[in-house]
């Protein structure tokens, strides 16, 4: 355990590279409709501008389908692993993430709520109030976790599962007064679905996705002063209080906007950092651009295994990753118990 | 001993409540340049609680602390990291971090040119440095203090305030530690520690202050506060200060166990 062996950050960042552009042309020519290898850069310098060429179907099927799925997943998968990145540095704890927390529980609220009251027709409709839920429940949280000016993580976690809870009676509750129509679009958010990518979606999420990720790297440094924990981090010039409010409104930004697009795909923000840490360190200069890197290729993996795994039927990719994800968690949660405990 | 005019920190009438207990009750203290002062008392005294304020942690209900001329509710966060370092009981460490990457903490947020060699020559000078590639949760208590030491020096603070930093320490790390402390002491820093063993702060403090119940019970140069008379009343157990030889100083005793 004390023999250290890691790897060159330059290493990583290349091997990064390499499998994404591998799995964005698996991505690219898989599926319902199988576009070859070659069709794909034909396709690519003719432009989006429909055509009538013999090649019209993958054209179609690239610009429309496929191009602004594999965006979409690179955009919201780098987005949900950086912001797991950030929310596990600033607490201090592995275990947290958007999802466990509750801050994508309570974005999915906001967009249950905007399809029940009938805003889906409403350009950006969902959008919003899911941005708003997150926003509010990441509020929440960090507020009822503070005692004494301090934010405490076992309140924190608990508080993420309270919050979750109620996030599921909601929608819960929105199913049940909600018309078959309704219903079929509140099981994607609670589910988590790329299905419904659109070039307008991507739109949205990827500058708040810049934003978001950007203003992360500025505190990569804070983040890895953080790790003495708030006292020590205090006393060599972290001004705390200030950085969680900042950090926590970040983590806010990056994941609500994520589940506005897709709904709920959680596990993406805690597996990509830890299999990250354990490859680079802990230092987070290095950490939060390759976990942007590796959350693209996990969750374009994800969604590729999701929709061709029980083809011609799509499985709900948020169905996935927590099948994967949530075995991951209890390990962690078992390997942190066992060795030294950092819940404090 | 280098004395100047104003000392490096000083505190003046500090009283803190918690829960409606008095904690500390009209405590004075000041530190020079070039000077160990030791904070001692019995568990519950309010140590670790007047080491707080004086670090600027915790505000005291009267009184105030002033940095050299400035009151220390003028000082930022940032410029009170450049005048103070502050040694906790013990720190632990979220994530796999290396010794190396632990003592750069003590550079704080913006990392600079000459960093690398405050960091290597606290390393070196607490005997870390072979460790470097070690990960910090991995070491031994001892070894984590060594380290935490090391961080506390890379930080080139003119005042260093430790919370028992040979608390966790056998005998023969404790009086290496506190050969490294004396000698920073030497090159002009200021040093107030809070102590359990008072052998520790006879052998090696400038002065001491006793704390007693929150309230300043006894202060002055060690041999002369350091008396069975003063012990006996404030650990409020028998206890004896005796001579072994010439070459080391009076070392303090429980009293005798059969009466």
């Amino acid at each position: 355990m004390s023999e250290l062996r890691r790897l060159n950050s330059r290493t990583v960042a290349i091997v990064l590279s390499i499998a994404l552009v591998i799995v964005v042309f698996n991505a690219l020519t898989t599926g319902a409709y199988t576009i070859r290898f070659g069709e794909v850069f034909t396709v690519l310098f003719q432009g989006p501008a429909e055509t009538s060429d013999a090649n019209s179907i993958s054209h179609a099927v690239f610009w429309n389908v496929r191009l602004p799925r594999v965006a979409l997943a690179i955009v919201v998968g780098a987005s949900l692993a950086v912001a797991g990145v950030v929310m596990q540095g600033v607490f201090r704890n592995p275990l947290a993430e958007p999802a466990t927390v509750g801050v994508s529980g309570g974005a999915a609220v906001g967009a249950v709520i905007a399809i029940t009251l009938g805003l889906s027709k409403i350009t950006l409709g969902v959008q919003i109030f899911a941005f708003i839920g997150g926003t509010l429940a990441t509020a929440i949280v960090y507020g009822l976790s503070r005692v004494d000016g301090k934010t405490d993580v076992v309140t924190l976690i608990l508080t993420g599962i309270a919050i979750n809870a109620l996030s599921g009676a909601l929608i819960g509750l929105a199913v049940f007064i909600a018309d078959d129509d309704q219903i079929r679009t509140v099981t994607f958010w609670s589910l988590g679905s790329l299905g419904l990518a659109t070039w307008r979606a991507v739109a949205v999420v990827l500058p708040l996705a810049i934003i978001g990720i950007a203003l992360s790297t500025k505190f990569a440094r804070t983040l890895d002063l953080m790790a003495l924990g708030d006292r020590s981090a205090a006393h060599v010039g972290v001004p705390v209080e200030r950085v969680r409010l900042q950090t926590i409104a970040i983590v806010g930004l990056l994941a609500s906007s994520a589940v506005a697009a897709t709904g709920i795909i959680a596990f993406v923000g805690l597996i990509v950092p830890h299999i990250l840490r354990l490859v680079l360190g802990p230092k987070h200069r290095d950490l939060l651009w390759s976990s942007a890197l590796l959350g693209a290729i996990v969750t374009l993996l994800a969604d590729l295994a999701a929709r061709t795994l029980l083809a011609p039927a799509e499985l709900p990719l948020g169905v996935l990753t927590a099948l994967i994800g949530a075995p991951f968690f209890l390990w962690l949660l078992r390997k942190m118990r066992t060795s030294e405990s950092t819940w404090s | 001993m280098n004395h100047e005019k104003t000392p490096v920190i000083k505190c003046e009438n500090i009283s803190v409540v918690r829960a409606r207990k008095e904690i500390l009750c009209d405590i004075s203290l000041h530190a020079n340049k070039g000077e160990l002062v030791a904070i001692l008392g019995p568990n519950g005294a309010g140590k670790s609680t007047l080491l707080s304020v004086l670090a600027g942690d915790l505000q005291s209900e009267t009184g105030s602390v002033f940095f050299g001329d400035k009151p220390v509710t003028e000082v930022t966060n940032r410029e009170l990291a450049r005048l103070r370092a502050v040694l906790p009981q013990r720190v632990t460490v979220s994530f796999p971090y290396t010794v190396a990457e632990v003592v750069e903490m003590g550079r704080g947020p913006k990392l600079g040119a000459k960093d690398e060699d405050l960091v290597e020559n606290a390393m070196q000078r607490l005997g870390v440095a072979e460790m470097r590639n070690r990960l910090y949760r991995t070491l031994s208590i001892g070894e984590q203090a060594r380290v935490s030491m090391a961080r506390i020096l890379a930080q080139d603070t003119q005042l260093l305030l430790l919370d028992e930093p040979t608390a966790v320490l056998d005998i023969g790390q404790q009086e290496k530690l506190m050969q490294i402390v004396r000698s920073l002491v030497e090159e002009g820093r200021t040093v107030i520690a809070v102590f359990h063993d008072l052998n520790v702060a006879m052998s090696f403090a400038d002065r001491v202050i006793l704390l007693q119940n929150g309230r300043h019970a006894a202060s002055g140069t060690p041999r002369e506060t350091l008396t069975p008379e003063t012990l006996s009343s404030i650990y409020e157990h028998k206890i004896d200060v005796i001579r072994v030889n010439d070459d080391t100083g009076p070392v303090v005793i429980p009293g005798p166990r059969r009466n």
